[in-house]
């Protein structure tokens, strides 16, 4: 199985940081939190590097 | 990903920095950055000023992310909790309003105007370069000496916490991050 990211809704500060550094533009920022649609992610992990609130994990999907 | 215009405006909060050395009553522009995402939270119920327009956070991404001046550590625990990000709100508000006061008594002539940027709510630098004279009274000058101070502070412990942490760092515990972000939750709780 492959790895998707998750944000923790709660936390999210909406900076955005982690659309800008999505290489499948699998990242939104809707209201308040950021949105990883997880058809589109592939795992690589860089949105949840650059998180700087580290409210994206990397869960078995 | 495909960059928009507003992608930009980092070179506008380049420029502002820039024009508050160059003279100081430019200052006066930067209420744009708090009169705009407060009327985008109010309005709109969401953050689009952080994740689109918000130049300050684009700069801290270019130069912590592209650059690489930025340990890409995270941030300890406390910095990102609720008790750390409201009790700097108030902080900062708290020294705003102080700030303001002392504008207040310039302009009613009870205080001197002081050519001065104090940092980080400590240093006072002397910042005479920066002022031709006054427009229209003293007060105008001291309160572009004030703001000038609250911008520049801002960025440097922007820029502190983006070389210590990660580059967005101060994203996290930003007094109008955490004043807009409350607005949202306020606006969209009735829905
Ligand atoms: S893990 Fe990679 S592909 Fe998935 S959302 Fe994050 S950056 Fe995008
Ligand atoms: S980088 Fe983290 S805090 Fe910023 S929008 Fe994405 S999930 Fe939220
Ligand atoms: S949290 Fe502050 S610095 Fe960060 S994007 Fe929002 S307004 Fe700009």
């Amino acid at each position: 199985m492959k790895n998707k990211a998750y944000v923790n809704k709660h936390d999210c500060v909406a900076c955005g940081s982690c659309v800008r550094v999505c290489p499948m533009s699998a990242i939104v920022v809707d209201g308040i939190a950021a949105n990883i649609n997880c058809e589109k992610c592939v795992g690589c992990g860089r949105c949840a590097k650059e998180c700087p609130a580290s409210v994206i994990q990397l869960k078995e999907g | 990903m495909k960059k928009r215009w507003y992608d930009y405006l980092w070179i506008a909060t380049l420029a502002y920095l820039i024009l508050g050395f160059v003279n100081i009553l430019f200052a006066w522009l930067g209420l744009l950055c708090f009169l705009i995402p407060i009327v985008i939270s109010i309005v709109k119920g969401n953050k689009a000023y952080c994740n689109k327009y918000c130049g300050r956070g684009q700069m801290f991404n270019l130069i912590g992310g592209r650059f690489g001046l930025s340990r890409k550590k995270d941030i300890p625990k406390w910095m990102k909790s609720k008790w750390f990000q409201y009790g700097f709100l108030i902080f900062f508000f708290a020294m705003f309003f102080q700030m303001l006061w002392v504008t207040y008594l310039v302009f009613s002539g009870a205080r001197e105007l002081k050519q001065i940027v104090t940092l980080i709510w400590t240093f006072k630098v002397p910042w005479e370069w920066a002022y031709y004279g006054d427009f229209l009274h003293s007060g105008v000058s001291q309160f572009a000496f004030g703001f000038y101070s609250v911008m520049l502070t801002a960025t440097i412990l922007g820029l502190i916490t983006m070389i210590l942490f990660k580059p967005r760092s101060w994203c996290v515990y930003c007094p109008m991050g955490t004043m807009t972000h409350t607005i949202c939750k306020i606006k969209n709780r009735n829905k």
